[in-house]
């Protein structure tokens, strides 16, 4: 067996293969994306039947769709690392990849399944709640998009904490929560701002915080993840 | 395959809860050599297998496998294959998509060609397109060997080689370790000695606390 | 032995003051505490809430540290301090919070606002409960050291992002926070006399002597513990 090193492209093709087997093991079972819908549509149902006509303060309902989201998140974004624990097939990972290719691979999984599931949540949220009106849509989008990137990284990191804690449910929101509370507050208020139809140049400050939270939060996990996965 | 291949454990420990399972457990083989780990249930067998197989780091002590000619950073992954009723297949897909997926997240390419004549050796080819979990136990434990033979790893390990496996299986488990001997480094862990035949070293995990 | 003695005389000394020495709009005499205005007796509650709050802190910090030394030393004394810092972490901060609660009925009428700091100081409450929540819930100890180890260097690490996001978000209540509306803040502008600068200092010296010496009986008993358990 020559040339067996991890070489960049080894570790790349490692990574996706990570990544593919994810998502189509989901595609087969179709379990946790039903699973979801079914959570994004009810809450939204439940929204609305609880603000009746009176309808909720612009500020409110920017929050919500984010409590939304987190809730959302919590849901969906455990199940790639609690999966291989419930199947037995973590011993299996940790024998065929290097820790790190494990990690980048679940959190492109996690990374696609929360901007799909975010992106239906908003459109949903936008076309059903009469009082949410943004008027500057760039700004939102971006926001949108920037807030799923750091909901993907925080969830995977946290996800295979508790995978490995060899917990239940109730503990990754506990675990998740203060972590994730800098990126909710940053949201909310980039996504009061679209609404209230600010400039970019007023949401940059936002945009930039983050940012940087993705990245620290990325990188963060990168050099503990090995501590997390390996025994 | 590089040339020749030293798989070494110096002073191995491991602790659980403060409870010591192992100690000072040390062993040096090459290729060629069969190392035989025996002890009875619950004396760590399965433990120093994990070990061995880098999956979980010794408490102290430390295994080193090296090669004439090995370079880069933890070249473990591709060089080892390990057999064991603790590791699972990913069973919501087929034999044939399983190997692919190990191969890829090895980081190696997939050779389907070869995948086929590996299945066929281990009496699986005519079931490779039906999803694990419908196999007999018989039939996954076949399928662990053609999942830690396709890359061709200089050191197979093996954990309870012949557990749920008929006469037949047996003779193809047989035909793998002499041909593993030959050619690498064969490492089996078992209280059948019936299983392993001749052997080179042997760490005995009943003496050990 | 004399650690504690200190620290016994400088707690009651800065009880004792804290509550004891009137307040008086223009102070005649050294014992005599000027009034600040907008908070006048409540302002003794510097003496005790303060320190609390800082403490948490500082246990926090403490116990990332040690975790940090604990996944690259994997020495089980590490573990352990860690976990001692944070478990006093914890009890200062609610503590803290309390204290901090009590204040803001008496000040501003009503025991939560979510002003930034109060904010912060549930932010680390809600990490402290975290963090045990995570240790009772694995059995290995090595795996439940190396997990809590993992998740206070995540949490302290996104610590930080408080202080650019919070004075963006709002306004603060707080004395010293920014909009504070008679820039009241005794601490950050040091509107404190000289006297009460000493009783406020002293009080902090106490309370982190306090902490160091519960921190050094908490590692001493956990690891009287441990070899109990494991019969040596």
């Amino acid at each position: 067996m020559s040339g067996a090193e991890m070489t960049p492209g080894r570790f790349l093709r490692s990574v996706l293969a990570i990544f593919l087997k994810d998502w189509r093991s989901e595609l087969r079972t179709r379990y946790a994306i039903s699973a979801l819908l079914m959570f994004v549509i009810t809450t939204i149902a439940i929204i609305l039947f609880s603000l009746g006509s009176e309808g909720a303060p612009a500020d409110a309902l920017s929050g919500m769709l984010w409590v939304v989201i987190f809730f959302g998140a919590m849901s969906g974004l455990s199940r790639t690392f609690v999966m291989e624990e419930e199947r037995g097939t973590t011993l299996t990972l940790q024998l065929l990849a290097p820790a790190s290719a494990v990690y980048f691979g679940k959190l492109l999984f996690n990374l696609v399944l929360v901007l799909g599931l975010n992106a239906v949540t908003v459109l949903l949220y936008a076309g059903f709640i009469a009082g949410f009106v943004i008027r500057n849509v760039p700004v939102f989008l971006i926001t949108v998009l920037l807030g799923s990137l750091g909901f993907a990284a925080a969830a995977t990191v946290i996800a295979a904490i508790i995978a490995r804690a060899n917990t239940r449910g109730t503990l990754y929101p506990v675990l998740s929560f203060p972590i994730m509370l800098p990126l909710l507050l940053t949201v909310i208020n980039a996504t009061r701002l679209a609404s209230e139809g600010a400039f970019f140049q007023e949401a940059a400050g936002e945009f930039q915080i983050l940012v940087s939270y993705i990245v620290v939060v990325v990188a963060i996990s990168y050099m503990l993840f090995e501590y997390i996965w390996k025994d | 395959m590089e040339g020749r291949l030293t798989l070494a454990g110096e002073g191995l420990k491991k602790v659980f809860n403060r409870r010591t399972v192992f100690d000072n457990v040390s062993f040096s083989v090459a290729t060629g050599s069969v190392l035989l780990i025996t002890g009875r249930n619950g004396s760590g067998k399965s433990t120093l297998v994990r070990i061995i197989s880098r999956v979980l780091s010794p408490s102290a002590g430390s295994v080193r496998l090296e090669a004439d000619g090995m370079t880069g950073a933890d070249p473990w992954q591709t060089r080892i294959g390990l057999v064991s009723p603790y590791l699972q297949m990913f069973e919501e897909f087929t034999a044939t998509e399983n190997l692919s997926i190990a191969m890829g997240v090895r980081g190696l390419p997939f050779d389907s060609a070869r995948a086929d004549s590996l299945l066929e050796r281990v009496a699986l080819y005519p079931r490779r397109n039906d999803p694990v979990r419908t196999y007999s136990s018989g039939m996954k434990q076949r399928m662990k060997y053609a999942f830690a033979l396709l890359h061709e790893p200089p050191l197979l390990i093996l954990d309870e080689p012949t557990s749920n496996l008929d006469e037949e299986g047996v003779g193809i488990v047989r035909a793998i370790m002499e041909e593993q001997r030959a050619k690498g480094i064969l490492v089996v862990a078992t209280n059948d000695l019936a299983d392993v035949g001749r052997f080179d070293a042997q760490v005995d995990l009943n003496e050990r606390r | 032995m004399a650690v504690k003695i200190l620290l016994g005389v400088l707690l009651t000394g800065v009880v004792v003051l804290g509550f004891g020495l009137p307040m008086s709009p223009a102070p005649q005499s050294w014992y005599e505490l000027p009034v600040i205005p907008g908070l006048e007796e409540k302002a003794r509650i510097i003496f005790f809430h303060v320190p609390t709050a800082w403490l948490s802190v500082v246990a926090f910090l403490t116990s990332m540290l040690f975790a940090i030394q604990y996944l690259r030393k994997r020495e089980p004394i590490d573990d352990i301090r860690s976990s001692a810092a944070a478990g006093l972490g914890f009890m200062f901060c609610i503590l803290a919070t309390l204290t901090g609660a009590v204040w803001a009925k008496f000040n501003w009428g009503s025991y939560w606002n979510w002003d930034p700091r109060e904010t912060s100081i549930f932010v680390l409450l809600l990490i402290y409960g975290a963090y045990f929540s995570l240790r009772s819930a694995v059995e290995v100890e090595e795996k439940r050291a190396t997990l809590a180890s993992v998740y206070s260097i995540i949490a302290a690490v996104t610590v930080p992002f408080f202080i650019f996001i919070m004075p963006r978000i709002m306004t603060g209540l707080h004395p010293g926070a920014r909009g504070d509306p008679e820039g009241a803040g005794p601490v950050i502008e040091f509107k404190m006399s000289p006297n009460m600068r000493v009783i406020f200092f002293s009080s902090l010296i106490a309370f982190t002597l306090l902490f160091y010496w519960m921190f050094t009986l908490r590692v001493r008993a956990a690891r009287l513990e441990a070899h109990h358990q494991s019969g040596d």
